[in-house]
């Protein structure tokens, strides 16, 4: 990086030659100390002991992943076998973020080719009143979700109205409520990417696929999906992995039977109950999920790219 | 044209698309209308009123929001206005300075803040933070609004410069201009859209941030998602729908803003490739 300015002429595309390493120290210097640093803290603090006020005593132990994955007995002196309270947790939150994944796609999809395929002013319009709920703050979100579904809440209000149920549902703190808020929350998130990939749909190849007797759903089958697989995938990618640690949505709408990651994470480091170690295991076993979903990911759209 | 020979027509496609906006609109819709209640409980509606936003600016509780909204727009603005400023930098380096060490692994640190689940974030900032003796307070929250807004930033940024031929810099330079007037005088404002999308959009997330706030605030520094917040587990009360209501507001003033901008950038110096 010691050549100067003038006897290295800047090449046709890069103007700042040379600058690169500066102009990106700002960047790797933040997210370096305030990010990456941390997670490998947050590493060792998942192997150290707990202190009962929270926070650490700085001694090597494997407390938090045995209290994680094994079960002792009442006073850790049985056999030790599966422990289920946790695993259910993680197991619960990854149904739930596969359900809400799921859902997202069946209406995210037929949303967005809608929109890719409406004409160009009209498209934007489209597009514009989707990306709104996007950037709404989402506990705002989540609140109106409460307020909705409520055993006195509009909705309801208006089915005893329409005279459909004569007694309330009993919606908040089920499992349902958590599903409803996590689709809720994260269906823009489906919408987006798929629209993306479809704008760039080339029509010809519905026009090749109608010319060979392929019907409409068939073409839809073995034509277009194929082809915006990147946008699916992206759009799977954001609503499961924000759906998989998500807080609020269980939190607000959930009780405790609903307990997913982002409570039991965030149990851990409230108040004088918590437990730090086990939260970091708890965070760390999270992230490594997240990490082979988005390994996953990348292998599948270098492949997509690659054909 | 017939809809049955038109091939990007699917049959219920348009009604899936109503029901989506239909879902995605209707909670906030419901929660902005009955802000306007003229009543102290949140289900009978007693006709329209707007004494829950008269109570948000001069109630009881008042100082309590003030003081949040206070901390929540001055750690929106340093924030954006950091991680802009460093997302511009990052974006230049990226996409005009050629190759240079550690520019393949810079993307992926870059957008780490997306990768990395938000209640991590939250347990890593917290954490680190405590194991250096950082008090955690307003200080510890603008530090982790910065990181996790920049690829907020970067994205609109990094677009943008993508779409501007670099001639336009060449010319400046074979003009005898230095590299940081061809920078300042040239690059710079035909990235002004993109510059300014990104900061709008930084401000939004920060402004909106709840799970990484809670954990880094501290005692005592509160900003308006983590009053609410703490209002809510009590109990949903009108008044907070009035926030509500204009929280959802300055959002959807702040994304119009920023798609104008983008509009009106798009027609002026960006060249098809």
């Amino acid at each position: 990086m010691a050549a100067g300015p003038s006897n290295a002429p800047p090449s046709k595309s890069s103007v700042y030659h040379g600058l690169g390493t500066r102009l990106m120290l700002p960047s790797w210097i933040v997210i370096g100390i305030f990010l990456v640093i941390p997670v490998g803290i947050m590493f060792v603090y998942s192997f150290l002991t707990k202190e009962f006020r929270g926070g650490v005593i700085w001694e090597f132990s494997l407390a938090s992943y045995d209290q994680f994955f094994l079960y002792r007995g009442l006073f850790g002196d049985e056999p030790p076998t599966i422990e289920w309270t946790y695993l259910s947790i993680f197991w619960r939150s990854i149904w739930q973020a596969a359900l809400a994944t799921f859902l997202c796609l069946v209406i995210g999809f037929p949303t967005a080719w809608f929109i890719a395929t409406r004409a160009g002013r009209q498209r934007s319009f489209w597009l514009f009143l989707v990306t709104i709920p996007y950037w709404v703050n989402l506990l705002i979100r989540t609140i109106s979700m409460k307020f909705l579904i409520r055993e006195s809440g509009p909705l309801n209000e208006f089915l005893l109205m329409l005279g459909v149920i004569s007694e309330p549902l009993q919606i908040l703190n089920t499992h349902l409520a958590v599903q409803l808020g996590l689709f809720y929350s994260y269906l823009p998130f489906m919408v987006l990417p798929i629209y993306a990939s479809v704008e760039r749909y080339n029509y010809a190849l519905s026009e090749a696929a109608a010319d060979l007797y392929a019907t409409r759903w068939s073409t839809l089958r073995y034509v277009i999906l194929p082809t915006v697989k990147p946008g699916i995938i992206a759009g799977c990618i954001l609503v499961f992995v924000p759906s998989l640690g998500a807080f609020l949505a269980p939190d607000l709408l959930g009780g405790a039977k609903t307990f997913m990651i982002g409570s039991l994470i965030e149990e851990q480091f409230k108040g004088s109950a918590g437990n730090w170690p086990f939260g970091a295991a708890a965070s760390m076993i999270l992230l490594s999920m997240v990490l082979v979903v988005l390994t996953f990911y990348a292998r599948a759209q270098t492949k997509a790219e690659a054909r | 044209m017939d809809k049955r020979f038109d091939l990007r027509h699917f049959p219920g496609f348009r009604s899936v698309t109503f029901f989506c906006l239909f879902l995605l609109y209707a909670p906030l819709v419901i929660v902005m209308i009955y802000s306007f209640n003229d009543s102290p409980s949140i289900t009978n509606w007693d006709g329209l009123s707007l004494r829950w936003y008269i109570d948000v600016f001069y109630g009881v509780e008042a100082p309590k929001y003030k003081a949040a909204a206070f901390n929540s727009l001055t750690i929106a603005v340093c924030a954006a206005v950091a991680s802009t400023t460093i997302a511009v930098a990052a974006a230049t380096a990226m996409h005009r300075a050629g190759s240079f060490r550690g520019r393949s692994i810079s993307f992926g640190l870059i957008n780490l803040p997306l990768m990395v689940p938000e209640i991590v974030t939250a347990v890593a900032t917290l954490i680190f933070f405590s194991a250096v003796g950082f008090k955690t307070g307003y200080l510890s929250i603008l530090i982790a609004h910065i990181v996790f807004c920049i690829p907020f930033a970067y994205l609109p940024i990094a677009a943008r410069i993508q779409a501007v031929d670099s001639q336009y810099e060449q010319a400046a330079l074979d003009l005898y201009a230095s590299r940081f007037e061809a920078f300042r005088l040239v690059l710079l404002p035909l990235i002004l859209p993109g510059i300014f999308s990104g900061f709008l959009l930084a401000f939004i997330i920060s402004l909106d941030d709840f799970i990484i706030t809670n954990f880094v605030k501290g005692a005592g520094v509160e900003t308006l998602p983590t009053a609410i917040f703490g209002a809510v587990k009590l109990g949903i009360k009108p008044n907070l729908m009035a926030i509500s209501t204009l929280l959802l507001l300055v959002s959807i003033l702040f994304v119009t803003l920023s798609y104008l901008v983008g509009k009106t950038g798009e027609k002026y110096h960006a060249r098809p490739k």
